[in-house]
């Protein structure tokens, strides 16, 4: 037994390939079995995903959800941001260069759109739950952008823990809830195209949660959301804490 | 050579990751500002360039259609490495910013999904024949 962990212990980037190959396998399985397709086997993967992470999560409590268990550490290694920026480039690969220029406008408003309407409908959930401090509603406000914006912001501004905290959990919350929900709403909203893949993601902005989403409805719609997508967060830097700060400031003073 | 395919693609990650970290800070920003998509369009640009041919077509090109593959399945272990509880514990107030947010996003699709197809019409309507 011993030996069998040493193994696994020392090789944990494979041991990784494994168990994502048999939890994708069980996915497709019960994706054919129990919905006949309809619901597509990666999207019942990146749901289980979130599971595997939420029982990490809450036995370790640590934040790299399974992959703070000891064994299963390879999968915070295939899932971190080198590998994922990786295959997300490799994407790019035999896309058509016509349809991003035709989506090219549409494409940068909806990236500024996304962070401002991001940013209001945070704020003002914050506001609505009894913040007045512009900073601590700022914060808050920048986490549903993303998870990166709001401590960034909450850094920038001075703004404490506790806010930070709340602004990473509503940028998590976001996250997740676009990776799990866009194939359910995609064809409500005209997902099916490029330029509405870029537009996706210049709107949603989290990377994590357009290219799982977009995988999880089709796979050819990758490319052009995380093209958007990926301009998102820098966007998001720069706006919040400087002129979208200035605002709220104006507004609750 | 399948290496050549991997080298070019590594070689379009790191330029646009350094790229997306210089304009940050010019625009003086804590983030890295579109490194991923800048590769993306540097893979694109040597796709369609007659002298990375070699590169981008035949076996090299294995080692690039390799990682596109490999996509879903590092996006799954993205999600098993998220901190779900972490999203659980923030509470309410997280909860419903994240959620609003998304809900509110999802609106705005279809209306600026418009925007950008009436001033580029005329560019379609030149190349009928790619579309069929």
């Amino acid at each position: 037994m011993s030996e069998l962990v040493s193994v696994l212990s020392a090789n944990q980037l494979i041991v990784a390939f494994a168990i994502i190959g048999v939890i994708i396998w069980g996915s497709y399985w019960l994706s054919d079995v129990l919905t006949g397709g309809r619901i597509h086997g990666s999207a019942v993967a990146i749901v289980f995903g979130l599971i595997l992470a939420w029982y990490g999560g809450a036995k370790t409590g640590g934040t790299k959800g399974i992959a703070d268990v000891e064994l299963l550490a390879g999968i915070g290694v295939m899932g971190g941001a080198m590998l994922r920026d990786f295959a997300i480039v490799a994407t790019a690969f035999g896309v058509d260069w016509h349809e991003i220029k035709r989506a090219g406008l549409s494409g940068s408003v909806s990236v500024i759109a996304g962070v401002v309407i991001s940013f209001v409908v945070g704020a003002v959930v914050a506001v609505a739950f009894g913040y007045r401090d512009p900073v601590a509603v700022t914060t808050i406000g920048a986490g549903a952008v993303t998870y990166i914006v709001g401590p960034v912001t909450g850094a920038a501004l001075g703004a404490g823990s506790d806010v930070i905290a709340l602004s990473v959990a509503a940028g998590l919350a976001k996250s997740i809830l676009v990776m799990t929900s866009t194939p359910a709403v995609a064809g409500l909203i005209g997902l099916n195209n490029p330029q509405s893949a870029m537009v996706f993601g210049g709107l949603m902005g989290t990377t994590s949660g357009v290219t799982a989403g977009l995988a999880a409805t089709d796979p050819k719609l990758v490319p052009y959301g995380a093209m958007t997508a990926t301009f998102y967060t820098g966007v998001g830097c720069l706006l919040v804490p400087s002129v979208l700060f200035l605002v709220v400031r104006a507004m609750l003073l | 050579m399948i290496i050549y395919g991997v080298a070019l693609l590594s070689a379009c990650l790191v330029a646009g990751l350094y790229i997306g970290e210089v304009l940050g800070k010019a625009i003086g920003v804590q983030a890295n500002v579109g490194g991923v998509g800048i590769a993306m369009l540097l893979l694109i640009l040597a796709c369609n360039l007659p002298r990375f041919r070699s590169l981008t077509s035949g076996t090299s090109a294995g080692g690039i259609t390799f990682w596109s593959a490999m996509y879903i399945p590092i996006v799954v272990a993205m999600a098993a490495r998220q901190n779900v509880a972490g999203a659980l514990d923030g509470g309410v107030l997280a909860l419903v910013a994240g959620v609003a947010a998304v809900i509110v996003s999802f609106a705005f699709i279809p209306l600026i999904s418009r925007i950008g197809n009436a001033p580029v019409a005329p560019a379609t309507a030149e190349e009928p024949a790619a579309d069929e």
